[in-house]
């Protein structure tokens, strides 16, 4: 349910209309707009904006790591609508094993984007069409942006890799 | 909806089943010294027709947004340089700009003018490499030349500033690191004065040579559709025909008080994308020529003592200030919890920083959102069903750093 405040942003209230289950919070500070999204909506929320309101850019996909918070990871979507000059930030809580729909089939921009999330994250994206590590090296363990991922005395042995 | 489209491929049309196709694959780079950096592509082949090509990044990854995380607010700004070492200011303007807006800070007219005048100047230094680096790859070696004397003066100018020529952290949050020095205006001045010219000679060897015609001309043409679709921005958008800067569009740091243009062009090929770089070298002196000329006298620091250094005078004779200049020196501020996506038009396209504060004197995470990468995933659309000695070409006119690709 959103409040009555976030009801003024256009967006948000055609988003609860369509389908009032999928926007489960959100908040807007500092004149930027956030809706929570809930995850398993993500894939029709996003084209539900593209497509009725016009975001046509997907501008940045990332997340946060928010351990040892439950749920863990927060997916963090930030459109963006060319003809109103509008942007809007969409987020989704994950707990682990963290897994969320791809949104490549609605912006072909996500696939490198979600590729660096999985990599950096180790969050699974469904049906993409090709989730490899895109930072790191092939061989790599672990995903460094995790909070409980060490900055220090992390070894690496270079061995050779079994192609 | 936007169906995958059918690649248009040039050449003798796919031979049925009977006869196995002659593909070669071919590996270039990382070490190539047209992909500027580490970029490795692996470029299927007909013939000489690209069939394929799918790039692949990540050599010159160094977890900046992990080591973000580890820095005072004010210490992180020296990582921003290093993200995309041609336009380091821009980067760093970015980022106390998210920064400041979590703080609710108001920097000084004249720290905003001199922002606005130094990323300016960024923007010349980075399309003065571009130019040079890509007329070179094509080999036309004279414009390098020509290039790099101007981009030294740029350099020089960031030395007098900040003392540094590339990493020169030189915006801090809550204004600038030190007081504009004796003798810039003269020194910008004179370059400034002498700029357009230059570029006119640029021109002279380029814009209407038959070869750099043949070279450039409806070579990686990609549809505006696609670019969109594709997260491509700044001046390969502009190039395919949008008219769309985020200095006009959300200005930030008083861009609304200057007058400029913003070129656009729409045919989406090299040339275009040559051109309408160089239109924007012009306005981007027009710039620095507005904002010598406009200059507002006053402070260069917010008026924030828990943010900013207090000045060397009064920490002598203020308790506060020597109180403040302590905190501030073994903790570092602390900024609000929230978080903000602060965007700004670089050299390249919509630079943006994602930045999440927890409260503490830390950031909580900081992500970027750079234009290369972006920018990059067009280059399979670019050049597959061309030629594979245009590849060159359509990287030069991409304008990517593999530092701001990779972080």
């Amino acid at each position: 349910m959103l409040s009555e405040r976030l009801r003024q942003f256009p967006v948000a209230a055609a988003l609860e209309a369509w389908n009032p289950g999928a926007v489960v919070g959100g908040s807007s500070n500092l004149a930027e707009l956030t809706l929570e999204i809930a995850p398993a909506n993500i894939l029709e929320v996003c084209r539900f904006l593209k497509h009725q309101h016009n975001f046509v850019r997907l501008s940045d996909l990332t997340a946060v790591d928010w351990r040892p918070l439950e749920p863990r990871f927060e997916v963090v979507y930030h459109l963006h609508c060319l003809e109103r000059n509008e942007r809007l930030r969409l987020k989704c809580r994950l707990g682990e094993p963290a897994e969320i729909d791809s949104v490549t089939g609605v912006w072909r921009s996500a696939d490198w984007y979600e590729r660096e999330v999985w990599d950096l994250f180790g969050i699974r994206f469904r049906l993409h069409p090709d989730l490899q590590r895109i930072l790191m090296p092939e061989g790599w363990a672990g995903h460094p942006l995790r909070k409980d991922y060490p900055v220090h005395g992390h070894r690496y042995d270079y061995q050779e890799r079994e192609d | 909806m936007s169906e995958p489209e059918v690649q248009i491929q040039t050449g003798a049309p796919e031979p049925a089943a009977a006869a196995e196709p002659r593909r070669l694959v071919l590996n270039m780079g990382p070490q190539h010294p047209a992909t500027h950096g580490v970029l490795r592509l692996v470029l299927e082949l007909d013939g000489e027709t690209i069939r394929s090509a799918a790039p692949h990044i990540g050599f010159l990854h160094t977890g900046i947004e992990k080591e973000f995380e580890q820095k005072t607010w004010q210490q992180a700004v020296t990582l921003t340089d290093r993200v995309d070492y041609l336009a380091p200011l821009s980067n760093n303007l970015c980022y106390c700009l998210a920064v400041e807006k979590l703080l609710g800070l108001e920097i000084p007219p004249m720290a905003q003018w001199m922002r606005v005048m130094l990323t300016e100047l960024t923007r010349l230094n980075s399309h003065l490499v571009w130019l040079g680096s890509h007329a070179l790859d094509i080999g036309a070696m004279t414009v390098f030349l020509y290039c790099f004397r101007e981009r030294e003066d740029i350099l020089r100018i960031f030395e007098i500033f900040s003392g540094q020529r590339m990493m020169t952290s030189y915006f801090r949050v809550g204004g600038l690191a030190l007081e504009p020095p004796r003798g810039w205006h003269a020194a910008i001045g004179k370059f400034i004065d002498a700029f357009p010219g230059r570029v006119d000679e640029y021109e002279d060897l380029l814009t209407e040579n038959p070869i750099w015609l043949r070279r450039t001309r409806g070579i990686a043409h990609v549809s505006l559709e696609d670019l969109l679709d594709l997260g491509v921005t700044g001046p390969m958008l502009r190039a395919a025909g949008l008219k769309w800067d985020i200095r006009k569009a959300q200005p930030y740091s008083s861009y609304d008080k200057f007058d400029f243009e913003v070129p656009v062009r729409t045919e989406s090929d090299v040339y275009a994308r040559y051109k309408l770089r160089v239109e924007e070298m012009r306005q981007s002196a027009r710039i620095v020529g507005q904002a010598l000329e406009g200059m507002p006298s006053g402070p260069h620091v917010a008026d924030a003592a828990k943010v900013v250094l207090p000045d060397r005078e009064k920490m002598k004779t203020q308790i506060e200030a020597l109180i403040h200049h302590f905190k501030i020196i073994t903790e570092g501020f602390r900024v609000p919890a929230g978080e903000v996506y602060q965007v700004i038009e670089s050299p390249r396209g919509e630079l943006g920083y994602y930045v999440v504060s927890d409260g503490t004197a830390r950031p909580y995470r900081v992500h970027m959102r750079t234009p290369s990468f972006a920018n990059l995933q067009c280059v399979p659309k670019m050049i597959e069903g061309g030629l594979i000695a245009d590849v060159v070409a359509a990287l030069g006119s991409l304008d990517f750093v593999l530092g701001d690709v990779d972080r």
